[in-house]
C-alpha cells in the first residue's frame, strides 16, 4: 500500500515537472460566481463570459506567451459559500487573483479574506461601499448604485418631475439603490413622498401601486432585478396608473421587455450602453468593444450579451492588462490594476487610481425607453 | 455509558491533533464551518432526537445570536466576548417565553409554527436596515480576542470553535444519561404516558427548547466573530432545513452522529462540485436515498455496521496486524 | 383615489392571489388527509405546471389546450412516480422521515427542472385578454376571474369526489382511521398512490393558471408552496372551504398589510397571525376540537 502511494506520487511528480519544462506554467485566475441561487441571472452570463476572454487569451497565444486557467466556483449567492471558496481559491489553487464575487453581500464577506492573503479582488457587484473606502486589494467593474440613481434624478429634475414614490426590493440589490435614492434625492431637489418595499418571490405588488395611486407623485422608481419590477410594471398597467414608470439598471436586458410584455412600454431606465450598442454614435470610444462582445457572446451562448456579462468581461480585461503590464504576482497584479487608465470596457470607461476602485463616471450610463418592444436612447 | 466517553475522548484526541493534517490549506477552513456545524446539530439533536420536537426555524436563533453580537461589537463597541454571552442570555429569554405556547402545538402544528417564527426573524433582520444593514449584510465584525490572541486565521479559528464544540457535545452527553435524558426520551415515547409517571413535560421540553437556542445562538456568536461578515441569506428557511437534515442524516438522539450529519453536509458542496450544476440533484437525491435506507442515519448504520462485523473481529485484527 | 376606493381594491388584490394560495393549499390538505404526510414538494407540482406548459406551448409550439393537458399529465406521472417510488417502499414512515424525504423530492424536481429548462423566468399568454375589468372602482385581470372559477370547479369536484364516491370514501376513510380502513377491505396503498395524483394534478393546474400572472421559473414552487401550506394550516387541514377560506384569509391579510402597515413586513404580519391563530386554536379556525391521536 505505501509502496505504491510513493510510486504514484513520484509519478506524478515527474508528470509535473516535465511539463513544468516543456511549458510555461499557466496564469491561474480564479473566478466566484453565483452560478446557482437567487442571483443566477448574474453568475451565469458573467461565468461564461469570464470563460470567453480566457478562451480568447489562449487562443491568441496567451499573455506574454503563458496560457490562462480560469478557476470558476459556484457560490450558490451564498454568503459563507463565497468566503469557503475564496479561500479554496486562495489556499489550494493559488491563483494570484480574483474576480467575482456577483452580489454585494458575498464581496463584502470575501473581502477581509483577500486582504488578509494579499490577492486582489475584482468584483462584479454594483455596492457603493465595496470601494467605498478603498481597500488595497478590491477593485469593482459593476457601475455604482449612485451613478445610476443620479442619472435619473437627473432627467427628473430636467423634466421637473419633482415628486416621487419608490418601490424597492427587499434585497442587497434593492436595499443598496434604496438608500442611494434617499441619499441623492436633496442634492437633486427631489421629495419622496412614499418608500416602500416588496419581496424579490412576490407575485402582486398592486397593493403597494394602490396606495401609489392614492398620492400625489409625479414619477415611480422602481429598483429591482427580473421578475419583480415586471410584475410592477403589468401591476401599474392594471390599475391604469400613469405617472412615468422608471425602473433600475438591474432590468436593462431583453428579459425584462419579453417578461413586462405591452406593459413595458415608456418605461425608462437608466443602463451600461450594452444594450443600445448598435445605435450609438460611432464616435463613441466603447462601441468597438461593445459590438463584438454582443456578437461574440450570441455566437456562443445563442442570447444577445448583457451587462451582467459585461462586468466579468471588463474584469478579465483589467486583469489581463494588468498582467501584461508587469509580473503575475499578486501585489503586482493589484499595483498595476491601479494604474488602468482610459479601459474602454462594457460597463464604461475606466479609469483606476489609488482613490478610486470602481473607475467609472456617470457617463457609464444612458438613459433608455422602452419602445415598441426595443430600446431607445433618451436624449 | 462509558462507551461514550471513551469515544469522546477519542474524538476529542482526533480533533484537536487533527490540523496537522492540513498544514492551513483550505480543509480547515470547512474544518472550522463543521465545528459551527456540530455545534448546531448537537443543539438542534437535543431538542429533535431527544424531546421529540420538531423546529424548522432554528436557523432564527443562529442567526439571533450572530446579529446581536455582531450589531452590539460592531456599532456599540462592545466586548465580543461579553456580546456572547449577552446573545446566549437573550436568545434563552426569548426562546424560554416562546416555547410556552409554541411547544403546546404537535407535528404539523408545531413545524408550521417554528418556520413561521423562522420567516418572521428572516424579515426582521432584512427590514430593520438601521440595525442589522439591511440585505447587503453587517460587515467590519471584530475578531474574539483573548489577551494578545487575536482569532483571525483558520488554526486559531479552528482551535476556538471546537472548543466549543467539544463542550458542547460533552454537555449533550452528559445531558442524555442524567435523569434529565430519561425523562425526555419518556416524553418522547409517549408524552401521556411520562406525564403519568410524574414528569413535568411542558417545563422540560420548554427548557431544552431554550437550551438548544442558547447553544444555537453562541454558534450564532462565534459565526459572526469568525466570519467578520453576516447577511440575512445564512439564516432563512434553507438553513433550518439543512440543520433538520444533518440531524436526521446524522441520527436521531446520537450526539456523534450530530457531528456526522454535520461533517457530511458541510464536506458534501466540497465533493458534489465535481458533478457541477447537478449538485442540487445530487444533494436532493441524496436526501431521499439516506432517509429511505439509513433510518436510524449514519450513526445507527455505523453501529448496525459494527454488530454485524462483531463476529468477525478477531479475524479482522489478525489480518490487519 | 380615495380611502374606500383603495380599500376595494386591497381586498380584491387579497382575494385574488388569496385564491392562488387556497388553490395551492388543498393539494396539501388533500395528500394529509389521506395519508398523514406533509408534502413539501407540492410547490414543484406547481411549478412544473407552469413550466411544462410554457415548454409544450412557446418551445414547442403545441396549441394551447394539448400543452395545458400535456403539463397536468406529465405532473401527475411525475407526482404519482414520486409516491411510488420514495413514499410506498418506506418500511416505517414517521412523521420526520417523510418531512425529509418530501422535502429531498423537492430539491430534486427543482434541480431537475433548472438543469432542463434553464434558470430564466418566462411568462405565458393570459387565457383570455389583458383588458383589467374595473369592478367597483377596482381592477382585477380576466386571468384573477379565471382563478376563481376554477378553484371554485375544484372545491365542487372535490366535495363530489369525497362525499359521493366510493373511491372518495375510502380515502376519507383511510385518513380516519388507516387500520380500520385496511380491515374493511380498502386497499391503502393505492388510496395513498391516488391522493398523489390528484393533488400533482391539481398542482399543476394551479400552475397553469397562474402562470399568465405571476410568471413562471424552476424556482417558484418554494414560496409559492409555503404560502399553500399556510393556507392549508389556517383552515385546519380541511380538504374542502376551510383551506380556501385560509387561503383568503391569508391574501387579505398580506395586501392589507402591504397596503395599511408596511409592504416589507407584510409577510411578517402573516406569519404572526398565522402563529397566534395557531396559539389560540392549534385544530385551524375553521374546524371543530379534535382530540390528539395517540
Amino acid at each position: 500500500m505505501k509502496r505504491s502511494v510513493v510510486t504514484c506520487s513520484l509519478f506524478v511528480l515527474t508528470l509535473v515537472w516535465f511539463a513544468v519544462c516543456s511549458a510555461a506554467q499557466p496564469i491561474k485566475i480564479g473566478a466566484l460566481f453565483s452560478v446557482t441561487g437567487p442571483p443566477s441571472f448574474l453568475g451565469e452570463p458573467e461565468r461564461n463570459a469570464a470563460q470567453m476572454v480566457a478562451d480568447g487569451i489562449n487562443k491568441s497565444g496567451g499573455i506574454k506567451g503563458r496560457s490562462v486557467q480560469l478557476i470558476t466556483y459556484d457560490t450558490g449567492g451564498d454568503a459563507t459559500k463565497a468566503v469557503q471558496l475564496a479561500n479554496k481559491l486562495i489556499k489550494d489553487d493559488k491563483v494570484v487573483a480574483i474576480i467575482g464575487p456577483s452580489t454585494t453581500g458575498e464581496t463584502m464577506a470575501v473581502m477581509p479574506v483577500v486582504e488578509k492573503a494579499g490577492v486582489p479582488l475584482i468584483s462584479c457587484a454594483a455596492g457603493r461601499k465595496i470601494t467605498e473606502p478603498v481597500n488595497k486589494w478590491v477593485f469593482k467593474t459593476a457601475q455604482n448604485d449612485n451613478l445610476a440613481v443620479a442619472k435619473i434624478y437627473e432627467y427628473l429634475q430636467k423634466k421637473k418631475l419633482n415628486r416621487v414614490a419608490l418601490l424597492t426590493v427587499s434585497d442587497g440589490f434593492g436595499s443598496s439603490g434604496r438608500e442611494q435614492l434617499k441619499a441623492q434625492a436633496a442634492t437633486h431637489g427631489i421629495q419622496i413622498l412614499y418608500d416602500e418595499t416588496y419581496g424579490p418571490k412576490d407575485t402582486d405588488m398592486t397593493a403597494q401601486l394602490t396606495k401609489i395611486k392614492g398620492i400625489k407623485a409625479d414619477a415611480v422608481i422602481c429598483w429591482g432585478t427580473n421578475p419583480g419590477p415586471a410584475v410592477v410594471a403589468r401591476n401599474a398597467k392594471q390599475l391604469g396608473l400613469k405617472l412615468p414608470l422608471f425602473m433600475s439598471h438591474g432590468v436593462s436586458s431583453k428579459k425584462f421587455i419579453e417578461l413586462a410584455g405591452d406593459a413595458a412600454e415608456g418605461i425608462f431606465l437608466p443602463s451600461g450602453k450594452v444594450i443600445v450598442a448598435d445605435v450609438l454614435p460611432d464616435a463613441d470610444p466603447q462601441k468597438k468593444g461593445l459590438m463584438s462582445f454582443v456578437k461574440e457572446y450570441q455566437k456562443l451562448h445563442k442570447v444577445e450579451g448583457d451587462h451582467f456579462g459585461g462586468h466579468a468581461w471588463d474584469a478579465m480585461m483589467l486583469l489581463k492588462g494588468a498582467l501584461e503590464k508587469g509580473d503575475d504576482t499578486p501585489a503586482a497584479i493589484a499595483a498595476n490594476l491601479e494604474r488602468s487608465k482610459a479601459f474602454h470596457g462594457i460597463g464604461g470607461s475606466f479609469t483606476y487610481s489609488s482613490t478610486d476602485h470602481a473607475g467609472l463616471t456617470k457617463d457609464a450610463f444612458v438613459l433608455v425607453e422602452v419602445k415598441n418592444r426595443d430600446w431607445v436612447l433618451v436624449k | 455509558m462509558k462507551r461514550d466517553y471513551l469515544l469522546f475522548l477519542l474524538f476529542a484526541t482526533v480533533v484537536l491533533v487533527a490540523p496537522a493534517a492540513f498544514k492551513g490549506g483550505y480543509l480547515l477552513n470547512v474544518l472550522v464551518f463543521m465545528g459551527i456545524n456540530t455545534m448546531l446539530a448537537v443543539a438542534l439533536n437535543l431538542l429533535l432526537g431527544f424531546a421529540g420536537q420538531i423546529s424548522l426555524g432554528h436557523a432564527s436563533f443562529f442567526g439571533l445570536g450572530a446579529y446581536l453580537s455582531g450589531i452590539l461589537s460592531t456599532t456599540y463597541g462592545f466586548n465580543p466576548w461579553l456580546t456572547m454571552v449577552i446573545a446566549a442570555v437573550a436568545v434563552g429569554i426569548l426562546a424560554f417565553g416562546l416555547g410556552f405556547p409554541i411547544l403546546k402545538l404537535k407535528g404539523h402544528y408545531l413545524a408550521m409554527a417554528t418556520l413561521g417564527f423562522g420567516i418572521i426573524v428572516y424579515i426582521v433582520f432584512n427590514e430593520t436596515v438601521a440595525l442589522t444593514g439591511g440585505p447587503s449584510g453587517l460587515s467590519g465584525i471584530p475578531n474574539l480576542k483573548m489577551g494578545s490572541l487575536t482569532f483571525d486565521g483558520d488554526l486559531k479559528n479552528y482551535y476556538l470553535i471546537w472548543c466549543f464544540a467539544l463542550v458542547t457535545m460533552l454537555l449533550a452527553i452528559n445531558l442524555a444519561h442524567s435523569r434529565i435524558g430519561r425523562a425526555l426520551r419518556a416524553i418522547h415515547d409517549s408524552e401521556v404516558a411520562s406525564r403519568v409517571m410524574g414528569v413535568n413535560a411542558r417545563l422540560l421540553k420548554v427548557q431544552v427548547f431554550a437550551l438548544s437556542a442558547i447553544i444555537s445562538a453562541v454558534a450564532g456568536s462565534l459565526y459572526a466573530h469568525t466570519m467578520s461578515f453576516i447577511s440575512p441569506a445564512s439564516f432563512g428557511f434553507n438553513f433550518s432545513v439543512e440543520l433538520v437534515t444533518m440531524v436526521i442524516i446524522g441520527g436521531l438522539g446520537s450526539i456523534f452522529g450530530s457531528f456526522l450529519g454535520a461533517a457530511l453536509l458541510t464536506i458534501l458542496p466540497e465533493l458534489l462540485r465535481v458533478v457541477q450544476d447537478y449538485d442540487i440533484v445530487v444533494y436532493g437525491l441524496l436526501l431521499i436515498v439516506m432517509t429511505m435506507y439509513m433510518p436510524k442515519g449514519l450513526a445507527g448504520g455505523i453501529a448496525s455496521l459494527a454488530r454485524r462485523l462483531r463476529p468477525a473481529k478477531k479475524g479482522v485484527v489478525d489480518a490487519q496486524g | 383615489m380615495d380611502l374606500l376606493q383603495q380599500l376595494t381594491q386591497y381586498a380584491f388584490s387579497g382575494l385574488s392571489t388569496g385564491a392562488i394560495y387556497a388553490l395551492i393549499g388543498l393539494g396539501f390538505a388533500i395528500i394529509y388527509n389521506a395519508t398523514g404526510i406533509i408534502n413539501f414538494a407540492q410547490g414543484e407540482f406547481v411549478m412544473l405546471g407552469g413550466v411544462l406548459t410554457h415548454f409544450f406551448l412557446i418551445v414547442l409550439k403545441l396549441p394551447a389546450g394539448v400543452a395545458m393537458g400535456g403539463a397536468v399529465i406529465a405532473t401527475t406521472v411525475i407526482g404519482a412516480l414520486f409516491e411510488r417510488l420514495t413514499i410506498r417502499p418506506l418500511k416505517r414512515p414517521t412523521p420526520l422521515s417523510l418531512v425529509i424525504i418530501t422535502i429531498g423530492g423537492s430539491i430534486f424536481i427543482r434541480g431537475v427542472a433548472m438543469l432542463v429548462w434553464g434558470k430564466d423566468t418566462q411568462s405565458l399568454p393570459p387565457f383570455s385578454g389583458e383588458e383589467p375589468i374595473t369592478l367597483a372602482g377596482a381592477t382585477v385581470m380576466p386571468q384573477h376571474l379565471w382563478i376563481f372559477g376554477i378553484t371554485l370547479l375544484v372545491i365542487a369536484a372535490n366535495k363530489f369526489f369525497f362525499y359521493y364516491t366510493i373511491r372518495g370514501k375510502a380515502m376519507r376513510a383511510c385518513s380516519f382511521n388507516r387500520t380500520a380502513a385496511s380491515l374493511v377491505g380498502i386497499d391503502v396503498r393505492k388510496m395513498v398512490l391516488l391522493s398523489f395524483v390528484i393533488s400533482s394534478a391539481m398542482g399543476a393546474m394551479a400552475g397553469i393558471i397562474i402562470a399568465p400572472l405571476t410568471m413562471t421559473a424552476y424556482d417558484v414552487g418554494v414560496m409559492l408552496g409555503l404560502k399553500g401550506f399556510c393556507a392549508a394550516i389556517i383552515g385546519g387541514m380541511s380538504s374542502g372551504f376551510g383551506t380556501v377560506l385560509g387561503g383568503l384569509l391569508l391574501g387579505l391579510l398580506e395586501s392589507l398589510g402591504a397596503g395599511l402597515i408596511s409592504s416589507g413586513y407584510k409577510d411578517a404580519i402573516a406569519f404572526i397571525i398565522l402563529l397566534l391563530i395557531l396559539f389560540i386554536r392549534p385544530q385551524g379556525l375553521f374546524s371543530k376540537a379534535q382530540t390528539e391521536r395517540v
